[in-house]
């Protein structure tokens, strides 16, 4: 049956046919909810300390908002809600090859 | 000319977040071993990751800057652009088409065409995709340069390739799983820039009310906060044109061809870890995409209100309504934030492209036609080689855009015919299994050619004309309306075309169509019963009936 789809044959097919074929590493992915949490905690911890120092001229042009202790509060919380998230719930990536079709095709 | 006023902090904040592109390209590399984890993540993203790289890699700042120049040169009537131009085509590819696409185990579009027409089908599709694939990430980059040029004032040279090193480096290391990454780090970095700019801009005018009534008073008048209004067919003066050249054109032939089969967006639903993420992916995509048009179209309006002159002076395009928006209020620090997601924006428009380029052009064109039958870690080499390739040439188109910006927009438009026809085929091979292999070439071939025609024959139809008077100059023409009727034009050709193709050749066997059109199951295919089940509140079907009840209430609202 597969035959029949020249240029068809997947990767998990072609690593079930040769013997030496790498597997897939996917894996061994990261999990990028760190790096979003890290980063908007880092961003957000620079922006509120920066709040707390907002110059008069900056007030002005912003509409009277202190925006950057704002944005800086709203991405702190969303760094850490990442943060938490991954804690409570860590990553799972199953490995490609319990794909059951490709085991068939095995 | 806008020159931002960036200080030290806003380049701390630019640095730490280009280190952490690059460092993401870095850290995926370790989960790269064969072409498929290269070229599609080893299909194994969850659903939210892949849902939120499908927008992004569409939230190209081309995309941000566009639309809010739409919104302060059309008013409310952008919003057709999101809630029929987007979210119903999304809704459609998760539920209907996706278990052809995912459930066949194809690797890019064009395979499925290759399965189940021909090679010439194949071929046709192929080639026009990684052209344009290609064309567009260096039109990306060369806008890119233009805004770091004018914002910053890097040398557009230096800007280009910079940047062009920055993409190349996350995904040549990570490949997709970088680009997706990154994507998904974009979207929330984008959002974070451009609400304090609504935030504030809104305040500044009044809110809401006041932002309406101040519009109302501009040269865009009373109709700019209506959706409708003015689409009559026949006497239309709404700036999109007539109702049927927006429901038609745009939410179905144009939209339903961009989102169903352009591989830059499928790429990131076949790299789900399992057929019920895959259906996710552009049903998660969908929900952010209903509310974006809060984060464009309203700075554009703002804009217009705030920004005496803008869009009637050279140094004042429409295009510059967010920059020259993050001038006025945002303070050092916030404005870094804004900086780093607008250009991030910009790389993942690059990024998205090259990365579809480099999957069709190793699969498609040299795995298929060219060295065939090698062992998979010779793929993996020429899918980083014509990464690296698909780079080079994006940075020699731009260089190219940056001498002759026409002869970019004429080959745009040239692919454009390319891509109307694609949902008529790709619909009718799905549901009539009748549908012969040569069907699909000539269906594809006459589209693209009615696409042309009509776009040529359209400038000398007085009904595309403001007021329908025809104008010799032709600059009263509505180009958005004329491109609604050219892509209905494309999909009545293809689907003539290929029925009457169908009924004089010979239609495939069926069993190898097996899993490749509705009704013909594959033997192959896993019991349905042994995948896993989402949760209730994930299920596919769900997720599509709020997506779609969301719009109908919003479409109410903002009629």
């Amino acid at each position: 049956m597969s035959e029949n789809h020249s240029g068809a044959t997947s990767a998990s097919q072609a690593a079930s046919v040769e013997p030496d074929a790498p597997q897939s590493a996917a894996s061994k992915l990261f999990d990028i909810r760190l790096l979003i949490g890290g980063l908007f905690t880092l961003y957000g911890l620079m922006l509120t300390v920066a709040g707390f120092f907002t110059s008069d001229a900056d007030l002005k042009k912003a509409s009277d908002i202190n925006i950057n202790l704002w944005l800086g509060l709203g991405m702190l919380a969303l760094g850490l809600l990442f943060l938490l998230w991954r804690q409570v719930n860590p990553l799972r990536i199953e490995p490609h090859a319990v794909d059951p079709r490709a085991q068939d095709r095995a | 000319m806008l020159r931002l006023d960036v200080n030290l902090f806003d380049y701390t904040i630019l640095a730490i977040y280009f280190i952490l592109v690059v460092g993401i390209g870095v850290m995926a590399r370790r989960a790269v071993a064969t072409s498929e984890d290269f070229l599609l993540s080893g299909r194994s993203l969850p659903a939210w990751v892949t849902g939120l790289a499908f927008i992004s890699a569409n939230l190209g700042a081309i995309e941000i800057l566009g639309m809010a120049a739409n919104g302060a040169q059309y008013g409310m009537s952008t919003l057709h652009f999101y809630w029929i131009g987007a979210v119903p085509a999304m809704v459609f590819l998760g539920v209907v088409m996706m278990p052809f696409y995912y459930g066949s185990r194809v690797r890019t579009v064009p395979e499925f065409l290759l399965r189940r027409f021909n090679p010439a089908t194949h071929l046709f599709n192929a080639l026009s995709f990684a052209a344009a694939a290609v064309l567009t990430a260096g039109v990306n980059l060369y806008a890119l340069a233009l805004v770091i040029n004018a914002l910053i004032g890097w040398p557009t040279w230096f800007s280009i390739v910079i940047s062009a090193l920055f993409v190349l480096a996350y995904i040549t290391l990570g490949g997709l799983s970088g680009a997706i990454y990154n994507e998904v780090l974009q979207f929330f970095v984008i959002v974070a820039g451009l609400v304090p700019l609504v935030i504030i801009g809104l305040d500044n005018v009044g809110g809401y009310s006041g932002l309406k009534e101040k519009v109302t008073h501009t040269a865009l008048g009373p109709n700019s906060f209506s959706t409708w209004a003015g689409t009559n067919v026949g006497h239309w003066s709404n700036p999109l044109g007539d109702w049927i050249g927006i429901v038609m054109g745009l939410g179905f032939v144009l939209s339903f061809g961009y989102w169903t089969t352009n591989f830059a967006e499928v790429q990131r639903a076949l790299s789900a870890k399992d057929l019920s993420a895959a259906q996710r992916t552009p049903l998660i995509g969908a929900f952010p995409k209903i509310f974006i048009p809060a984060l464009t179209i309203l700075p554009g309006l703002i804009a217009l209100v705030l920004i005496p002159n803008l869009g009637k002076t050279e140094d004042l395009t429409y295009n510059d309504a967010i920059p020259l928006l993050m001038n006025r209020f945002l303070p050092n620090g916030t404005l870094g934030v804004a900086l780093a997601g607008l250009l991030a924006a910009f790389m993942a428009g690059m990024a998205a492209n090259v990365s579809s380029f480099n999957t069709v052009f190793t699969y498609d064109i040299w795995q298929t036609y060219i060295v065939k039958g090698r062992r998979d870690s010779y793929y993996l080499r020429v899918g980083r080689v014509v990464t690296v390739a698909g780079i080079l040439v994006g940075i020699g188109t731009a260089f190219i855009a940056s001498g002759y910006s026409n002869i970019m927009n004429y080959i745009q438009l040239l692919f454009s015919y390319f891509n109307a026809p694609l949902f008529a085929t790709f619909i009718i091979a799905m549901f009539w299994k009748r549908t012969t292999p040569w069907a699909g070439f000539w269906g594809l071939l006459a589209g693209t050619l009615g696409a042309g025609v009509m776009h040529f024959a359209g400038y000398h139809i007085a009904y595309f004309y403001k007021g329908g008077v025809f104008d010799p100059t032709h600059s009263t023409i509505n180009a958005q309306m004329l491109n609604f009727y050219g892509a209905i034009t494309a999909f009545m050709a293809d689907l003539i075309v290929t029925v009457a193709v169908t009924l004089v050749t010979r239609p495939k066997p069926v069993h190898e169509l097996a899993g490749l059109v509705w009704g013909v199951h594959d033997p192959n295919a896993p019991d349905p019963d042994s995948v896993p089940k989402p949760a209730w509140w994930a299920s596919p079907k769900l997720l599509a009936a709020v997506a779609i009840g969301i719009v109908i209430v919003l479409s109410i609202i903002f009629a």
